[in-house]
């Protein structure tokens, strides 16, 4: 089935084309790496698809509804900074997550914080930057939703941390979900992907799958990359 | 511990090559049950369906079979097992005088080098 489509997407702000004429449809039991360099156009696509933006020209459809309440609903989306309260303790923002959330499940948040060691009653303030990052995954993967939307979720956590939450991802999402992944640490994404989309200035530079990479180019997906977006 | 695996050679090719190797060095039996694709893909840390995609063409070489509803099975096929032990000890072996060959060895002289290397003597 198909989870998101998006037809003939653009956004332009101001005269600058962040994205044209996108054209991309995701089914569900999928974990798709957004990939692309700096300023390519993830984030604002991302943003298109939580409805936190609107499409200067074209459309979206998640679960066949354009964007609103319902695709909300199927979205759990992590954004590429904090928007949670400093002040607020673990424990807190769990209580806020499930009166927010019908599909967030506390328990699964809470066994995640035990495996990553970290106290629900801490305040997000004491903590580093990577445990911070952390708890943000642990309550955007603890909701049972169709599409998981992570922006760059693995950015400012330590080798061992990471390889814990792509684990985490792999036992907490279930087939019929799908995950979007954007993310610069390709390497260490690419074995949980199956596929892959290159982002160059806006707009879709190849949709393929990772094994479709290997075997016709012989080198990894973050090989490809390098060699695709050389400076 | 995720497995081993090459960067840039296909994921599901390795997979199946592991599951060939674990079966022939008798780390799974004939007729023993494999774990879930779920619990594969965790162990491998790679995406669930390519864990799939290598364990149905697994299924379609006969190497594994599976039961409606009760999971995938290494096949009790034991002259078939032997048959793909034999083809994998031949690749490597094709490869290794490859390797001597680059390296500037005959193959004669390859093989009485293994000879030597085995008897523990050194040049």
């Amino acid at each position: 089935m198909t989870l998101l489509e998006c037809k003939h997407l653009s956004k332009r702000y101001g005269k600058h084309n962040a994205l044209s004429d996108i054209n991309l449809s995701i089914d569900s039991g999928h974990i798709i790496g957004l990939l692309g360099p700096n300023g390519s156009g993830k984030t604002t696509l991302i943003k298109l698809i939580c409805g936190l933006l609107t499409p200067t020209e074209g459309e979206i459809y998640v679960n066949e509804s354009p964007v609103g309440i319902a695709s909300k609903k199927a979205i759990s989306y992590l954004p590429d900074h904090s928007y949670l309260n400093d002040w607020m303790r673990v424990r807190d923002i769990i209580d806020y997550f499930e009166d927010f959330y019908e599909d967030f499940e506390s328990i699964r948040a809470y066994d995640m914080l035990a495996k990553l060691h970290i106290n629900p009653s801490d305040k997000l303030k004491t903590m580093s930057k990577g445990t911070k990052e952390k708890v943000q995954l642990i309550l955007v993967m603890s909701r049972r939703a169709d599409l998981y939307i992570l922006d760059e979720p693995i950015a400012g956590v330590d080798p061992a941390a990471r390889d814990y939450i792509l684990e985490t991802i792999l036992t907490n999402y279930d087939e019929n979900a799908s995950i979007l992944i954007s993310t610069h640490l390709i390497s260490d994404v690419e074995n949980i992907l199956d596929e892959v989309i290159f982002l160059q200035n806006g707009v879709i530079r190849m949709h393929t799958s990772v094994d479709e990479i290997r075997e016709k180019e012989q080198k990894s997906v973050d090989a490809l990359f390098r060699e695709v977006f050389r400076c | 511990m995720p497995w081993n695996l090459d960067s840039d050679r296909p994921i599901f090719l390795q997979i199946i090559e592991k599951i060939q190797t674990d079966i022939v060095a008798g780390i799974y039996h004939p007729g023993d049950k494999l774990p879930s694709v779920r619990e594969l893909a965790q162990a491998a840390a790679v995406n669930p369906n390519t864990m799939q995609k290598a364990l149905s063409e697994l299924e379609r070489t006969g190497l594994v079979y599976s039961q409606r509803t009760s999971g995938r099975f290494i096949t009790e096929d034991t002259k078939m097992i032997q048959k793909l032990k034999s083809e994998l000890a031949r690749e490597v072996i094709t490869e290794f005088l490859e390797h001597m060959q680059k390296l500037g060895f005959e193959k004669q002289e390859a093989i009485e080098l293994m000879e030597q290397t085995i008897r523990g003597e050194t040049k």
